[in-house]
């Protein structure tokens, strides 16, 4: 070779001398914000999002379990189900047990036993049974996105490691709707709102012929 | 070092000795020391090793639970992490993996595909969970997990070894640590040694 | 700028008479050439008509016309569309279609896969064994007639699952009690002999024979499938002169996770999470392809914001599965984990942003027939911008910094594990690993798709064809990928994201499409038969990982057996694509 031996492994080194030097440099600077503006670089919001923005120099590791990177609104994990709380506390579930998701799930890891009027035989918009087998489950989203009522939605909880197989029925499955609303508040405001208009036109459609 | 973590209960030190004595038990020291060095074989299958990749590198960086030490040789290895889907024809070589460890050891699936067959499950070479053949001590659920939901699970093997008592763990029993898994075969379709019997009855059943 | 060749009219049917019609099948295209003129066909096509490059081959089973087919896909390494060729047999054992092993070499692997999942024998073909499944394993399980295990239904959805959905384990319906089946006679208590080893093992040393006129003691020896550098779970068996590669065959299958079989079952949506678990490093870039596959039977084309957003994501998946190619072709190389480590913190940022878009860091589930799932949420172009704009063309120079010039890389990469353009074209590689070799061969320049035609980029491309260049070729496409983003960027439009309205079940009309797409690891061909119903009649990935890895064997004889992993590294491949 006609080039300098050596050259490019000190060039090279170059990169990580700077990329140790960058780590205190950093430090320095946190410092600093930390004495004007009380700004931490460890377990502070701020400090974990200075790590994930484009400016991101020196340490990168964000130390799970003492600070957690923030999930973005559309992260989805294994689904849940929404109930609203009644003024009794009661659960209803929004699920009508239509069988959409069951139908659009790849693994077919939904199972839905549909409740039918013992009297009449016809069925009631409530599941009896719903299971998810999630370890059967590919984590998609499809449930979610194609549910016409809602009732299905896309966890945030990642902390489901467990000492057994894991097959959630319906009580483990159904979560609050005010929870729902605290993951995911932009989409949980378009669908209500979506939701509320179309309760108004229907509202509407159905007082019209009377008056 | 956190002398709290290791101080049992049940044992008053006297105020003018705290902070300097920890009076323990051998299950809490022990446990303690074997927790903070789990090595994980380095062992890759599907998509989940990739998530198990990041979970070591820049982000998450495993060796905060001194688990850095990611070792290629089942010889060296305490921790079996079944990343992905576990094939039929890859399974000879994970039993074969998981006999040449040396024990104490512990398996974690990591993963729909390891746990329970995953989204695979319905294909004709894939193995439905991992469990089938050798025992996991922890499922990690996901597809695929994220580096965080992983270190969860890591945290609930070390939370598993914390619970372990010295006298009472399989590889001090005399014999226990010859019984091997016998590997499966690759006849016609997969055979598992154990199953042979089952395996003709539900066949005489399943034609009568 | 290169400029796609016009459209020629080839009319093959008055050209050969007699032996070659025009399939004429509604919604197909494409030629039928008789049997027992295939090679004679084939020949033509490679000499006098310029069509040099083998793309894919695959098989089809029509069950209920009683037909066996083989398809092929040939085009030009100068560009310009394809043309596809068809042979048809009779289904009864044995299938039989001669194997153009001769004429194209990067058919190779695509007839041995044919063989293993359908059955049809390639006559002539110089190593017909069973790649993906094992030796002994029993049946062809991609007929139609074959039925896994675990079968419930012919498509899904399945009925069991709603309005009467009880919750039952697939272990305890299936007959033995688990995912297995036994031909009939077949008696697990009987101790037979297998020995899955022997076929390989005599394959390899029958070259060996053939060589030398006698068997020499030569070494052999497993690389795989567990091994750190083997990136997942590949086998190479090799044969050894001292430390001097002789022979060489890659095992595949580890990971064979009957991605086609499970995709005939699925609706045409269900397939678009699995194609995620592809290549799952780029799991936009396989969205694409298949979206693209099935948008073409459908006739639609998704809306220029969409275009946008799916051009950006496929670009930023190139970035980050190039970073990642390259910190682990360095730790193979022994520079072991800080250069990976660097390059992962650019990947993470990549993933931020998927994770923000589609929801999940690596499984994106992204596009929909159309358009794609969802516009990109709030903050999201930012953070692209200050990406592409800022940050990483900033990290790809030190990334270069760190590596281009450093002594230990270039004298273990420089004129190491050369493949030539001529071998590159004739095993049908694809990607960086054709363009490394100084054929400046690109989907999106030779068939330009989606918005492509219109974004100023040039085809990086190298000369030697060796480790290095291989390394090289990637920090220049990263190069080109960020120009691309960067006018994307710019240029996105407002507007609609869905060409139609969002719905679980498209009508797919029936006939045949291939889309391709130039994914991160080289062209990645989605071959798609519909019948009009919910689900493909037949499902056929082209994976850029399995076909590269034909020129694996030629490009490893003769070097040493250290070189062996930094030539795999080269290739980059993905074992969920590669076995899919």
């Amino acid at each position: 070779m006609s080039e300098m031996y050596g050259k490019g492994i000190l060039k090279g080194l170059g990169v990580t001398l700077k990329r140790f030097w960058d780590t205190y440099w950093e430090d320095a600077i946190w410092l600093f914000r930390q004495v004007t503006r009380g700004e931490r670089r460890y377990r502070s919001p701020e400090g974990i999002a200075h790590r994930a923005s484009k400016n991101a120099r020196g340490i990168f590791t964000v130390q799970y379990p003492e600070e957690k990177l923030p999930v973005p609104e559309e992260f989805r994990f294994v689904p849940f189900l929404v109930y609203e709380e009644g003024p009794n506390g009661e659960k209803v579930m929004r699920c009508t047990s239509c069988g959409i998701c069951s139908r659009v799930c790849p693994p077919q890891c939904i199972w839905i036993v549909r409740t039918t009027d013992p009297e009449t035989g016809r069925p009631i918009p409530d599941p009896a049974e719903f299971y998810i087998d999630v370890d059967i489950c590919m984590n998609c989203g499809l449930c979610a996105e194609f549910c016409p009522f809602d009732a299905i939605k896309m966890d945030h909880d990642y902390e489901l490691a467990s000492f057994g197989r894991s097959v959630y029925d319906k009580e483990k499955l159904a979560k609050p709707a005010s929870y729902y609303e605290s993951i995911r508040p932009r989409n949980a405001a378009r669908e209500n709102a979506a939701r509320a208009a179309k309760e108004a036109a229907r509202f509407a459609a159905s007082a019209k012929p009377e008056s | 070092m956190d002398t709290n973590e290791l101080t049992a209960p049940g044992y008053d030190i006297p105020p003018e000795l705290q902070g300097q004595v920890a009076i323990t038990t051998l299950d809490r020291i022990y446990n303690w020391g074997r927790r903070a060095s789990v090595w994980p074989m380095m062992f890759g299958l599907a998509c989940c090793a990739i998530e198990m990749i990041c979970t070591a590198a820049s982000r998450f960086d495993l060796a905060r639970f001194g688990m850095e030490i990611m070792r290629p040789s089942p010889r060296q290895s305490d921790l079996m992490i079944v990343s992905g889907t576990v094939t039929k024809k890859m399974v000879p070589i994970i039993v074969r993996l998981y006999n040449q460890m040396p024990e104490p050891k512990y398996v974690l699936a990591m993963g729909a595909c390891a746990s329970g067959g995953g989204p695979f499950k319905e294909g004709y070479n894939v193995v439905s969970g991992i469990d089938k053949f050798i025992p996991v001590d922890v499922y990690v659920p996901g597809c695929p997990p994220t580096p965080q939901a992983l270190l969860n699970g890591l945290m609930k093997i070390q939370e598993k070894i914390s619970g372990e008592h010295w006298r009472h763990s399989r590889w001090y029993q005399k014999g226990r640590d010859q019984a091997e898994i016998p590997i499966p075969i690759l006849g016609p379709d997969l055979i598992d040694p154990r199953k042979v019997e089952e395996y003709s009855r539900r066949l005489a059943e399943s034609e009568a | 700028m290169a400029v796609p060749a016009p459209v020629e009219t080839l009319d093959l049917a008055a050209r050969f008479p007699g032996w070659v019609t025009a399939d004429t099948r509604p919604g197909y295209s494409g030629w039928i050439v008789a049997k027992d003129k295939l090679l004679d066909f084939a020949r033509t096509l490679r000499d006098e008509l310029g069509y040099d490059y083998l793309s894919s081959v695959t098989g089809v089973d029509y069950l209920p016309e009683g037909k066996m087919e083989v398809v092929y896909h040939a085009y030009k390494t100068t560009g310009g569309p394809g043309i596809v060729f068809k042979v048809q047999t009779a289904r009864q054992d044995p299938v039989e279609v001669p194997s153009l092993v001769s004429i194209y070499p990067g058919a190779e692997f695509q007839e041995r896969e044919a063989w293993d999942l359908l059955g049809i024998k390639f006559t002539g073909h110089p190593d017909l064994r069973r790649i993906l499944m094992w030796e002994d394993f029993a049946g062809h399980p991609l007929r139609k007639d074959w039925r896994e295990p675990y079968f419930e239904e012919e498509f899904k959805p399945f009925k069991s699952r709603w309005p009467e959905g009880k919750f039952q384990m697939a272990e305890e319906k299936a007959r033995l009690g688990d995912n297995l089946t036994f031909p009939a006679g077949f008696d697990p208590k009987q101790k037979a002999e297998f020995d899955p080893e022997k076929a390989l093992y005599e394959a390899l040393r029958a070259y060996q024979k053939a060589e030398t006129g006698l068997e020499t003691e030569h070494l052999l020896v497993n690389i795989g499938p567990h091994h750190p550098s083997t990136h997942g779970v590949f086998r190479v068996a090799v044969i050894l002169d001292g430390e001097t590669i002789v022979n060489l065959k890659p095992v595949m299958g580890y990971l064979h996770r009957n991605h086609e079989k499970i995709g005939e079952r699925n609706t045409f949506l269900m397939n678009m999470p699995y194609t995620d678990r592809l290549d799952y490093l780029t799991s936009m870039s396989n969205n694409f392809g298949y979206a693209l596959a099935v948008e073409k039977l459908m006739g639609i084309t998704p809306p220029e914001r969409a275009e946008y957003i799916r051009v950006m994501m496929a670009e930023l998946t190139r970035i980050s599965n190039h970073v990642w190619a390259i910190g682990f072709l360095l730790n193979d190389l022994g520079a072991y984990f800080t250069p990976m480590l660097y390059a992962q913190e650019e990947r993470e940022l990549i993933l931020d942003i998927f994770e923000a878009v589609s929801g999940s860091r690596m499984m994106c589930n992204y596009f929909r027939f159309g358009g794609v799932a969802r516009d990109l949420p709030e903050g999201v172009l930012e953070k692209i911008r200050d990406l592409a704009f800022e940050r990483l063309p900033r990290k790809v120079d030190e990334l270069e910094d760190l590596l281009a010039e450093n002594e230990i890389v270039r004298s273990r990469g420089i004129g190491q594990g050369v493949l030539t353009a001529e071998d590159a074209i004739r095993y049908s590689a694809s990607g960086p690993l054709l363009r490394a070799s100084g054929i400046p061969y690109d989907v999106r320049r030779a068939e330009p798709y989606s918005i492509y035609d219109r974004l100023e980029f040039e085809v990086a491309c190298r000369p030697n064809g060796d480790i290095y260049d291989r390394m090289m070729i990637r920090f220049d496409e990263i190069r080109q990928s960020l120009r691309i983003i960067q006018q994307t960027v710019k240029q996105i439009p407002a507007g609609p994201i869905m060409a139609v309205k969002p719905a679980y079940q498209v009508r797919v009309p029936p006939g045949e499409a291939y889309g391709r797409v130039e994914g991160p690891k080289g062209e990645l061909g989605f071959y798609i038969i519909s019948t009009g119903k919910s689900s493909p009649w037949r499902y056929h990935v082209r994976a850029p990982s399995f076909i590269n890895l034909t020129a694996f064997g030629p490009m490893c004889v003769g070097q040493k057996i250290a070189d062996l992993v930094a030539i795999l590294g080269s290739i980059d491949i993905v074992l969920g694509e590669c076995d899919r």
